[in-house]
């Protein structure tokens, strides 16, 4: 029987054969040493049929449990509007290449300008690439780009606020690239100032990575940061939620050198971690030093306004073994996700979802206190995120939970569970949680 | 065929170098610019910076390619060409009047390494 | 194709917004939160509608070409048919609303569709365990010299820092291989871009981590003398990494496991049909045979021992952590679905498909075009120029006249091996007539070329822009939208 994605009918293979001078299509394999060959049965199920697909993939996806998510921890519930999917869905989008051949790409390149544009405006800094794999390795790439604009200089100093992924993929790229990475301890859930002040004195430090929004959901206080890392002539880079940065004091507005993040919060579904996207943006004096794919505005042969792939002699396809990143492609599908939702959103869509986040998140918080069960942790401003301090057995409570349709309450710290409240989140369904907590109390299932 | 100018000292990496006294001049030589093709951006050293013959100062960006600058001779950064900042194109249009950087020669006798106008014309027709 | 020159700020105008969000009844305020810690104004991100987003993106969508729209014979990026049916497993609310740090019992859907790719790909592969960890091809390498690395690190055989590349190599391989602390050591190929056994020899000591290599190699071709290279590098103590790019040919008929190879990665969006996204997302699984299965890079899927799977996010010998979470997930249900869509007797014709296709297109023009290695290819191969260069007509206008034709155009100018490169790779998922009219377009401009040689340089005439300025966009960088100031 015909399979759907092979046209050739057996007619087509002779003619073609005959074309080629070949008697089978073994033949064109007469260059393969029979060894090589594979002669056996493929370890594979039988062909399935559309119908057979949906039914097996149906089948897998219901094995995973429906959860009201109340935790972010680098990935957020945010919601998604109908519009985008459908959009970016179209098979022009969808279904093209890197856009190479400008002529034919322009409405990648366009909305590769647009994401750009938008980074810059919520990043406050002047450019942006076209984006990264995800906020950890985006983080990984700006510490080796900090390296690259100080030349000579070997450290990367990493506060130990940042999400523990994020830290744990740039201890992974240092290991390999010969980074020496230094950690800039925690005071009262915030980066220390002063231990950033004796990490720098210790001398050779290239760049400095302090998170906005930290691993607690706390907003980190960076007052005095960039005046610290520019008087030793480093670079100040902050890993920052870029839906926060509608509302949050901006990498710009701290005097940061280079912004770094994920784009997941902008919308982009949960997807059991991916695919997400990663931005990287920074000051126009490190323009040349930005890894990946830019998309710049320029003119054609007929003076038209047009978009091209541009700086890509940075790019390692053409400087090859000097290369400081290995990056050859973008997220690019996500980040025309991100600029449908940024369009959607607008400034002030972006400060209602900042707000009602704000809010639920409140008032999560307060009724959790109120149960008597929970302590506060830090007592620092928070956005949508918090961790609270529990005397509860943590891995029985988050079960407890889980079994009861919530995903909340993630250890992030010995006796430390965090939440996040996002506007998808109702009052009802905030009750609901803060009800089940208090049911297992009355019960005695929590020790 | 591209240009070569007397008098000047030349690289196997397609530098050039003049020399003014204790002082040098060093840019990149016609063939380097037309291999390279329309150069979009010159990345420069900093003045004191210190060169070491043989060693990176730099890079030379096209639209297509990029290519590090290697030091012909050592020395120490006294000036930079302002001007390719905003005019990099400078390095095609007129490759041995454009000078990248100006450096006090540190061991003149690294000269002697170098090759002359004639034998750099030859040394490049044999990469054809 | 039309020119529509909007850009999404320029519709926008003041107090219009384009998602309405739910009534805020919460009793706290973003005003609580002090002030230094807020930011000073607004972002300048457009004010648009709904219907004025939705017409604006179908507008540039209308500028794009893709696989959908016709032939698309990039060479070495396996453009094949992206079916639909996947992206619509992949988009099943159970999977797209499940947070990656929820515990694992209420995420054993997702823990299978690894669990069931990884077995697929050892099937098709000859590689005993997986990671999908690494989020696009140049991550998978990266990821596999990691691997490699620590592999030897742990052995405390420190001094295999070099790994050899050939000088064919697609640029990745080195670039790769700087960024993981490698140095790279180059070995010629011979003018048909096949590794010189003889030039290898001499390369190989106590110094060499390992080798990387594509087979079929860059001009398509198959590397005939794979055992007894592979027999070379371990011999030395190095270890044989696979570059899957060009998988393709070898799919369903010959397995990298079973040419020698210890470490490979895969390109999902390449091999195993998951659409390439203008550029991304991808997803660039490694492979590795079984000793270096401890090797791999963490968080992994691991049996929990009760018939179900549970995540194991430490292990000793690890290459470490390289993403954030396990990589692009609905990329991984997509190739599982393609896998299990083609079946264990389909998969065995899509490989040699590929290359007759790949032979037939070679055929048919290879007297208007020159061939410089005239022999059987796999997947791609590779003209230099016009077979008659007296018109001066470069790949380049070559490529832009195409898309006249309606087809995209090839790769050009790579590899390096040759001045006017021509990189052809017809999918298996393309018709005879499909190539017939293809072969025919491009035969018809080689005749241009003798015609009408201005014509084809100033190429395409026929879409929306026409050979945009790179020098200019690369002299004057402009990288973001500014608004423009009327003139007073």
């Amino acid at each position: 029987m015909a399979f759907a994605y092979f046209p050739h009918t057996e007619e087509d293979i002779r003619q073609m054969l005959g074309k080629i001078g070949a008697s089978s299509l073994d033949e064109l394999y007469s260059d393969v040493s029979p060894e090589f060959i594979f002669k056996g049965e493929f370890d594979l199920p039988e062909a399935m049929s559309e119908m057979d697909i949906r039914r097996r993939f149906s089948e897998m996806a219901g094995r995973n449990r429906s959860l009201t998510v109340f935790c972010g921890c680098g990935a957020y519930d945010h919601y998604s509007p109908a519009v985008i999917a459908p959009l970016i869905s179209r098979a022009e989008f969808l279904t093209a290449y890197t856009p190479y051949q400008a002529e034919v790409s322009q409405g990648t390149l366009r909305y590769i300008f647009e994401y750009q544009s938008m980074i810059t405006m919520l990043t406050g800094l002047d450019c942006a690439n076209a984006s990264m794999y995800d906020g950890a390795t985006a983080a990984a790439e700006a510490m080796m780009m900090s390296l690259a604009c100080t030349r000579k200089k070997r450290r990367v100093l990493l506060s130990m606020t940042l999400l523990p992924q994020v830290i744990e993929v740039a201890e992974t790229y240092a290991g390999y690239h010969g980074v020496e990475l230094g950690y800039v301890p925690e005071d009262n859930g915030g980066t220390s100032l002063d231990g950033l002040r004796e990490q720098l004195a210790e001398g050779d430090v290239a760049g400095v990575l302090v998170p906005s929004l930290n691993r607690y959901g706390i907003i980190e206080d960076l007052e005095g940061f960039a005046d610290a890392v520019h008087a030793q002539k480093a670079l100040l880079m902050v890993y920052a939620d870029p839906s926060s940065l509608a509302v949050l004091r901006t990498p710009g507005e701290w005097g940061a050198d280079i912004a770094c993040g994920d784009c997941q919060s902008l919308g982009l579904p949960l997807s059991f971690g991916g695919p997400y996207a990663g931005y990287l943006a920074c000051r126009q004096e490190f323009v040349r030093k930005l890894p990946g794919r830019i998309a710049g505005q320029t003119v054609d042969m007929d003076g038209r306004r047009s978009f091209v792939l541009t700086l890509q002699a940075r790019e390692q396809h053409i400087r090859r073994e000097k290369a400081t990143s290995n990056i050859c492609s973008n997220q690019s599908l996500m980040a025309l996700y991100v600029t449908i939702y940024l369009s959607l959103m607008g400034p002030e869509g972006m400060r209602e979802v900042n707000s009602l986040s704000y809010g639920g998140a409140h008032y999560l918080h307060d009724r959790l206190l109120g149960t008597g069960l929970f302590d506060e942790a830090f007592a620092r401003p928070f956005l949508k995120e918090f961790v609270l301090k529990t005397g509860l057995p943590v891995k029985k409570l988050q079960q407890t939970l889980c079994d009861n349709g919530f995903f909340a309450a993630l250890e992030v710290g010995e006796g430390l569970v965090s939440f996040c409240v996002t506007e998808k989140r109702t009052k009802e369904e905030i009750d609901a949680l803060v009800s089940c907590v208090e049911a297992m109390k009355q019960h005695g299932n929590l020790t | 065929m591209s240009q070569t100018v007397k008098g000047l000292y030349y690289s196997q990496t397609h530098e050039w170098v003049k020399v003014e006294g204790d002082e040098a001049l060093i840019g990149i030589t016609d063939y380097a610019q037309h291999a390279l093709g329309s150069i979009v951006y010159v990345d420069m050293p900093e003045e004191d910076d210190e060169l070491a013959a043989g060693g990176d100062f730099g890079a030379v960006e096209s639209v297509k390619a990029a290519s590090d600058l290697i030091a012909p001779v050592g020395g120490t950064v006294l000036a930079v060409n302002g001007d390719l900042e905003d005019s990099p194109a400078l390095l095609n249009t007129d490759p041995f009047g454009t000078w990248i950087v100006r450096v006090k020669l540190s061991d003149s006798s690294e000269l002697e390494m170098l090759m002359t106008a004639s034998e750099y014309a030859a040394f490049c027709e044999s990469l054809k | 194709m039309k020119y529509y020159d909007k850009l999404i700020f320029e519709l926008s105008k003041e107090g219009r917004q384009g998602c309405s969000l739910p009534a805020n009844g919460w009793p706290g305020d973003l005003g609580d939160i002090p002030q230094n810690l807020r930011r000073q104004n607004r972002p300048a991100l457009p004010q648009v509608s709904e219907p004025d987003v939705v017409r604006h993106y179908t507008c540039l969508s209308g500028m794009n070409f893709g696989v959908d729209n016709g032939f698309y014979p990039l060479g070495s990026c396996t453009m094949k048919y992206n079916p639909r049916i996947n992206e619509q497993v992949a988009s099943l609310p159970g999977f797209s609303s499940a947070h990656p740090l929820q515990p694992d019992s209420s995420v054993q859907g997702c823990l299978q569709v690894y669990h069931e790719l990884a077995r697929a790909l050892s099937a098709i592969t000859g590689m005993a365990e997986f990671t999908f960890a690494p989020c696009a091809g140049a991550h998978g390498e990266l990821t596999g010299l990691m691997i490699m690395r620590k592999y030897h690190i742990s052995r405390n055989d420190l001094r295999r820092t070099k790994v050899i590349v050939p000088d064919s190599a697609h640029g990745t391989n080195p670039a790769s291989a700087a960024v993981c602390g490698l140095q790279v050591v180059q070995v010629k190929s011979r003018p048909d871009g096949t590794i010189d056994v003889n030039d290898l020899k001499p390369l190989l000591d106590d110094t060499v981590a390992g080798i990387m290599m594509t087979n079929p190699n860059t001009l398509g071709l198959f590397e005939t003398e794979i055992s007894e290279i592979a027999e070379l590098v371990h011999a030395c103590g190095g270890l044989l990494y696979y570059d899957g790019a060009n998988m393709n040919p070898l799919l369903g008929k010959v397995r990298p496991g079973d040419m020698g190879f210890d470490i490979m990665h895969l390109n999902l969006h390449k091999t195993f049909s998951t659409p390439h996204g203008g550029g991304g997302p991808g997803s660039g699984p490694v492979g590795v045979r079984a000793s270096l299965a401890e090797y791999l890079p963490c968080p992994r899927v691991l049996p929990d021992g009760k018939g179900g799977f549970r995540i194991g996010r430490e292990g000793e010998l690890s290459a470490g952590r390289v993403s954030g979470f396990m990589g692009n997930f609905s990329v991984m249900v997509k190739a599982l679905a393609y896998i299990w869509t083609l079946g264990k007797e389909n998969i065995r014709m899509a490989g040699p498909l590929s290359v007759l296709n790949a032979n037939y297109v070679k055929e048919s023009l290879k007297d208007n075009y020159r061939l410089p290695v005239d022999r059987l290819c796999k997947h791609e191969f590779v003209f230099d120029g016009l077979a008659d260069a007296s018109s001066g007509i470069t790949a380049l206008d070559v490529a832009k006249r195409l898309l006249d034709y309606g087809f995209h155009a090839p790769t050009i100018y790579f590899p390096l091996l040759f001045h006017q490169s021509i990189m052809i790779e017809p999918a298996e998922t393309e018709s005879k007539e499909t190539l017939d009219g293809f072969i025919e377009a491009m035969r018809q401009i080689a005749q241009e070329a003798a015609s009408d040689p201005q014509m084809l340089r100033s190429a395409p005439h026929n879409t929306p822009v026409r050979r945009p300025d790179e020098t200019l966009a690369a002299t004057r960088p402009v990288l973001r939208y500014v608004p423009e100031v009327p003139d007073e």
